[in-house]
């Protein structure tokens, strides 16, 4: 998120587009009833009726998989009407910026296509810049070239007869919803966007994102109170998890893997985004500082400038390797990993086609498998249609602590990170899993110690000393994270003053790039300090009365509440929207009063900075050049869809995605063995795969079992009636369900045809309860998002037929 | 009727998680209704916790009886984002703690059995770290077909976890690329 969940109160109008606040995120639901008691306007735009839908102001309805088309029509909408907000489309976005000759769009592809390689040559897209390299302007917005008249040109299409052929939204209620979010373009109105795997799991999901950005810059909705992109996200600690680098391509604090092109740390930091224009902070430019310190944190004494900080100890991917999901659990299914962990987590049943993740578990020597309850994926050897005896994987299972078992911190969504104090003991065996690692690295670097091995050096030389007394200290780690000064620094460059060595850093402003600092990640020091652990802050004043709550643990980077906040002043740094001010600049005392600045430079009159300062270019980017599938998002259909040809272009599906074909891959669009779209959720009483939810008995009591939602129009074209058990069948797989005959779900008019629409939660799995069910992930496709290989777990296509008895499928008890 | 809060009852008993600065937002009941949450809590210890389950953040207060056993958890009412509000899921956070189905034992499984055998943190975890040195050792590479140093093995991957802690996930991946591991994903991507 760029805001938080208390934020949501700040906004005129919600847009919830891409997921279903009331039931997966329900307690943040008091924030968008507070702001409605003010009048404010909620908006939900989804396939389906729910909860949320029915506490909106307006609900609107589109086919899954086509919210670019939706929203490429509201962007014209902005456009034609002139309701954008002028002074932030020049200022602080890339609108007047000049696009080179080269770039181009013709039928559904952007210039410089290679259809051998299934990508683009993203050079054909740069930003034209002076002899000086600053991006170069047309502030009169006219020049033909420039991203504001490149941006009206490629979104003309988007007209409402096309965009209600392909959502089968009515051209009503696109106007409706058009005219009241853009209703948001003047400075003293707020419109913020709630999303979550709604839009993100689709084969066009970071455009989807990018579409919203647009609008959200043409309006002038970021970097203020009540605005911004907000992701909600699923996991109570998926945001830490992501920042901690627990992902293929990042290290913590989002600093890129090392790859073999990279030999020497000078090879790395020459990636470090640069920009010569004087007004573009580009605060990624100390890249070169948060690598060293990273390096610092993981090799300790080891880590010294001459060696290059150990760089070449850590493990390099290949040039372009991606090693994603889907390509993990692919490599897993060819055979390629000998040994896996699975901790935390139930691929067996979150996984897209979780039917091949099964049989890929079984190519295993070994697996570990950390978990609080148990679980499909440690128990995979015997579920339906294996035969244990046939199955070589070793499996250890080992009980882990629950969270209020245990002492540490976690991040929301709204980037807070709150710390967790220890209720009580876990039971019998479990241990917290920090303990379990310190244990297991231990038992490795003896065995290895023992026993020889090739490179030893990052095993035998690994800073791993977070223990007290003899006993595992998750503060130790939390402190290691913040970063110390491992020197006396007795004039520090910053602020010339004297740091003592083994103290911590007050924030990554000090962290060096000559071995003198230490810092686990970056983004996360300021949050335990020499003035204690920020995260558990339990102090409630809000000076700005904005409900930032800046005392109430602690938020990434450096306390900020709201980022990009500079956004929200006008050139003098008065806040544009007098009645709520976020930030605004003291010119007697030359300093910024309320949340915590995106850098301390002065207003941009008085020789300041643009305000988007983690892009190199400073601004908001309408136009992206940086994606693998275009600077502009343009519809596409889902890999499998209702409809031959894509109303936008010849180009049916999004022409970068990787298509994973044989094995246990297949897919079948237009096909009349699979005529209806199927779409993936959650319900309020369970979490994910259930793998915690499922064995909590009064949430088991409240929802017990798979269902499949579907239209009354539907069930009668199936002769299907509510309660009666259906099979859903994909071409990867079949699920048993109790049908849900409802008005919930209504069938849609694409491009003239009857399209109708079934949805499924994700939380079931064969092993517990009893006649539960299984997961629905079994019947989604192996493909992904180009850009983030997300799955494309909400828009594929599925046949519904009554079942008369029990499935086929065997249903074994733990 | 004089206004009396169950925070207020707690802090006369005493019996508030000590060291943490609490305000005095509480819920408005009766004395009567005090009386009755009060017998439910009585002489327990109250320890701030945040959910389990989605990213909102809600704050959670989990009383422990003076064995330290779970007997209640609910809303905490000094919380901003939640003001003491809970979903059903994070109602039931106390099911997790007080759960006969909660794993217990370490857990083994041999190739091809067809049970679990319960086993000792010791014996699996010498287990574990000799796989792990098995599979690496066999996959390791220290430089690639161009010759370019890449110091990683091919043969183990990961997945998980957004259930961990900040500080368990950063080493978890410490641990993990020290032995150089690649294949690192986790819900993220999912």
């Amino acid at each position: 998120m760029t805001n938080h969940y208390i934020d949501f109160r700040n906004a005129d109008v919600i847009l919830n587009m891409g997921s279903n606040v009331a039931e997966n995120h329900p307690v943040s639901f008091k924030w968008i009833q507070a702001a409605r008691e003010k009048g404010s306007i909620l908006i939900h735009v989804d396939p389906r009726f729910t909860r949320t839908s029915a506490k909106a102001d307006i609900f609107v309805r589109l086919r899954s998989g086509t919210d670019i088309a939706f929203l490429g029509g509201m962007i014209k909408y902005i456009l034609d009407n002139d309701l954008y907000d002028e002074f932030y489309l020049k200022n602080y976005t890339n609108a007047s910026y000049i696009v080179n000759p080269k770039y181009g769009f013709d039928d559904g592809l952007f210039s410089g296509y290679n259809p051998s390689k299934r990508s683009y040559d993203q050079a054909n897209w740069a930003l034209e810049k002076d002899e000086k390299g600053i991006p170069k302007q047309d502030m009169s917005l006219q020049n033909e070239r420039c991203v504001f008249q490149l941006l009206k040109k490629h979104y003309s299409r988007y007209t409402l007869e096309k965009v209600t052929a392909i959502t089968g939204t009515p051209q009503e209620d696109l106007e409706k919803v058009y005219k009241v979010y853009g209703s948001t373009g003047k400075p003293d109105k707020a419109g913020t966007e709630l999303y979550a795997m709604g839009w993100t799991q689709h084969t066009v999901g970071v455009q989807n994102i990018r579409a919203m950005s647009i609008i959200q810059s043409l309006l002038g909705n970021m970097g203020i109170a009540g605005g911004g992109i907000n992701a909600l996200r699923g996991e109570s600690n998926v945001q830490g998890s992501t920042d901690q680098g627990l992902l293929f391509h990042i290290v913590p604090g989002y600093l890129p893997t090392p790859r073999a092109q990279w030999a020497t740390l000078e090879d790395y930091n020459k990636t470090t985004p640069a920009s010569k224009d004087p007004r573009s902070v580009n605060w990624w430019k100390n890249r070169p500082k948060y690598v060293a310190s990273l390096l610092k944190s993981f090799y300790g004494d080891n880590a010294v400038k001459d060696n290059d900080f150990c760089y070449s100890w850590l493990p390099k991917l290949e040039p372009t390797q991606d090693a994603s999901w889907l390509n993990l659990f692919d490599e897993m299914f060819k055979g390629t990993f000998t040994g896996f962990f699975a901790w935390g987590m139930n691929p067996a049943c979150s996984s897209a086609n979780a039917g091949k993740v099964r049989q890929a578990l079984g190519k295993l020597d070994w697996m570990v498998n950390v978990n609080v309850f148990d679980n499909e994926t440690g128990e995979f050897w015997k579920g339906p249609d294996m035969d244990p005896k046939k199955i070589k994987t070793e499996v250890f299972q080992l009980p882990c602590a629950a969270f209020l078992e245990k002492e540490g911190s976690i991040s929301n969504s709204g980037r807070w990170m709150q710390w967790r104090w220890k209720a009580t003991n876990p039971p019998g065996d479990a241990m917290p899993d920090g303990e379990i690692m310190n244990e297991l690295f231990k038992k490795v670097q003896a065995l290895y110690k023992k026993e020889k091995g090739p490179f030893t050096d990052p095993i035998f030389n690994l800073k791993w000393d977070y223990e007290t007394d003899g006993k595992f200290d998750i503060h130790k780690v939390a402190k290691e994270i913040n970063g110390y000064f491992l020197e006396d620094v007795p004039e520090h460059p910053f602020d010339k003053k004297a740091y003592k060595k083994g103290t911590l850093v007050p924030s990554f402003v000090f962290l060096l790039d000559d071995g003198r600092t230490s810092c686990g990640n970056w983004i996360y020091s300021a949050s335990y300090t020499e003035a204690g652990n920020m995260a558990a802050r339990r102090k409630k004043d809000d000076p700005t009365g904005l409900g930032l709550y800046p005392q109430w643990s602690w938020a990434w980077p450096v306390n900020r509440r709201i980022i990009y906040n500079r956004a929200s002043v006008d050139l003098e740094g008065k806040p544009r929207n007098p009645n709520r001010t976020l930030l605004k600049w003291d010119a007697e005392n030359k300093k910024w009063l309320g949340d915590i600045p995106d850098g301390p430079a002065p207003p941009m009159s008085t020789n300041g900075v643009y305000p988007f300062i983690m892009k190199p270019d400073g601004v908001a980017s309408i136009f992206g050049p940086g994606l693998k599938d275009g600077p502009f998002p343009e519809h596409y259909e889902p890999l499998e869809c209702p409809i031959e040809k894509n109303i936008m272009s010849n180009q049916r599906i999004n022409p970068v995605i990787k298509i994973f074909e044989g094995g246990l891959d297949s897919f079948a669009t237009c096909d009349p063995r699979y005529p209806f779209v199927c779409t993936t959720y959650r319900v309020t009483e369970h979490w994910q795969t259930g793998v915690l939810t499922r064995w909590l008995p009064w949430l088991v009591e409240a929802e017990p079992q798979m269902f499949c939602e579907m239209s009354q129009e539907l069930a009668k074209l199936r002769g299907i009636e509510n309660g009666d058990k259906v099979l859903v069948e994909t071409a990867r797989g079949k699920v048993a369900a109790i049908a849900i005959v409802t008005l919930r779900l209504k069938p849609f008019v694409v491009a003239g045809q009857t399209v109708h629409l079934i949805g499924l939660p994700y939380h079931f799995g064969w092993l517990h309860p009893k006649d539960g069910g299984d997961s629905a992930n079994l019947l989604t496709p192996t493909i992904g998002d180009p850009n983030t290989m997300i799955p494309e777990s909400k828009a594929f296509m599925a046949n519904v037929t009554k079942l008369t008895k029990q499935p086929a499928q065997k249903v074994k008890k733990a | 009727m004089k206004d009396f809060t169950r925070r207020d009852f707690l802090k006369i008993s005493g019996v508030t998680a000590a060291g943490l600065t609490l305000s005095q937002l509480g819920f408005d009941l009766t004395p009567a209704q005090v009386y009755a949450a009060e017998l439910r809590i009585k002489g327990a210890k109250e320890t701030p916790t945040i959910c389990c389950f989605c990213s909102v953040g809600c704050g959670i207060l989990v009383s422990t009886d003076k064995k330290g056993k779970v007997i209640n958890a609910e809303g905490d009412p000094d919380h901003p984002i939640s003001e003491g509000a809970l979903c059903p899921k994070g109602g039931s956070s106390y099911q997790i703690a007080v759960n006969d189905n909660r794993l217990t034992k370490v857990r083994y499984r041999a190739p091809n059995s067809t049970s679990w055998k319960e086993v000792s943190w010791d014996w699996a975890l010498d287990k574990i770290a000799a796989n792990i040195k098995k599979s690496r050792d066999k996959s390791f590479v220290e430089k690639n077909a161009e010759g370019k140093v890449v110091n990683r093995t091919n043969g183990i991957a990961s997945v998980g976890s957004a259930a961990l802690d900040n500080e368990e996930c950063w080493l978890y991946q410490k641990l993990l690329r020290s032995l150089g591991i690649v294949y690192i994903e986790h819900q993220a991507r999912i």
